[in-house]
């Protein structure tokens, strides 16, 4: 799976809150949580200055070079990535193997404190992701897709 | 695959360009963004050699306005063209919504154009996904250009099931939008296609 294909905004409020729960238990600059195709999902912290759009696709595309990787190596999936900057480090994991959770953080906070809380919230979010997923198929939601119309389509397209 | 949030109003969809190396999917995305409204695009990024040759891909966001109160984005993806680049290429495939072949219509490429469509068939296979059944455009690009085969037989080669087809030359800018609407009408169609079936 690539990632949700559709976010309601209960759950997105519940993912929203174990972003920002996240940010603060683990001292970090800020969090972000991505599709596995590199579609931003909900964000958390200091995020003001960061263009969270080419953040997501480039973190994207890097999760699914180490992917590739992981396959040449025989290695089921590479779970989480680090990167280790100056002043800023990026820790990368795969949630439920259907997004990308990044957390940024300076030296305020340490790799295994990051660790530890990113382990709780990945499987919050995991459970989260399953509500949706059973939400979807339930089709308890009317679909904004079924009320599109051709005209609707055509309109978007008229110069 | 198409992401659709409730709670910020958002259809996102993925198109990707695919064709051979410098056959002009980055000129494509370049005159894209060149054109656009600030407030209609983002960043463009390219991850490139130093001879400006595509190493991992080029994205542009892109939002083409609302449909029923939502906002629609579509992320535009290049691959890079060059043979030995297959394993970044099939990355970038993943949760594709819609497909641009861009064609190099000159005579000495018919032979890497085949090859490249060949390879965008077996890449997509291996993702799970029949080119036959996404929305799917051909660009013929460079038909500026002195070289080049007649429409006709670039259709014969590499246009079997005839999907729509466009002439074009991404450096001027001809047929760019056209090849972009295209392919992002035919995501939505399939999307709400897909949604009635499923209803």
């Amino acid at each position: 799976m690539a990632g949700p294909d559709v976010m309601f905004p209960e759950e997105q409020q519940q993912i929203a809150m174990v972003c920002q729960r996240l940010n603060r238990d683990a001292n970090a600059k800020a969090v972000l949580l991505i599709g596995r195709d590199g579609q931003a999902i909900a964000e958390a912290g200091d995020v003001e200055d960061l263009d969270v759009t080419s953040l997501s696709s480039l973190t994207a595309g890097n999760v699914a070079a180490t992917g590739g990787i992981s396959k040449i190596l025989r290695e089921k999936d590479f779970t989480s990535q680090f990167h280790e900057g100056e002043k800023i480090h990026v820790h990368i994991t795969l949630v439920g193997g259907r997004a990308i959770l990044v957390v940024l953080f300076d030296e305020r906070s340490s790799l295994g404190l990051v660790r530890l809380r990113v382990k709780r919230s990945s499987d919050e979010m995991t459970r989260i992701f399953d509500q949706v997923s059973n939400k979807a198929q339930s089709k308890a939601q009317p679909s904004i897709l079924t009320e599109i119309t051709d005209k609707d389509i055509d309109n978007l397209f008229n110069d | 695959m198409s992401f659709i949030n409730y709670s910020s109003r958002e259809i996102n969809c993925k198109l990707v360009y695919y064709g051979p190396g410098l056959c002009g999917k980055t000129t494509n995305l370049h005159y894209i963004y060149a054109k656009t409204s600030p407030e209609a695009k983002g960043k463009m990024i390219s991850l490139a050699t130093e001879t400006e040759r595509t190493l991992f891909f080029d994205f542009l966001p892109l939002s083409l306005g609302e449909i029923r109160g939502f906002k629609t984005r579509f992320h535009l993806y290049t691959v890079p063209g060059q043979v030995f680049y297959d394993a970044s290429r099939k990355l970038i495939l993943k949760g594709v919504d819609g497909m641009v072949f861009v064609v190099d219509s000159q005579i000495e490429r018919m032979e890497a154009n085949i090859e490249s469509l060949e390879n965008l068939r077996t890449n997509l296979a291996e993702q799970g996904y029949d080119l036959d059944k996404l929305p799917y455009v051909i660009q013929y690009n460079k038909r500026d250009l002195p070289n080049i085969a007649p429409v006709e037989q670039l259709r014969d080669l590499l246009n079997p099931t005839r999907v729509p087809e466009f002439e074009a030359s991404a450096t001027t800018g001809v047929g760019v939008f056209d090849t972009l609407k295209a392919v992002a009408k035919a995501v939505l169609r399939e999307l709400q296609r897909g949604s009635q079936q499923s209803g």
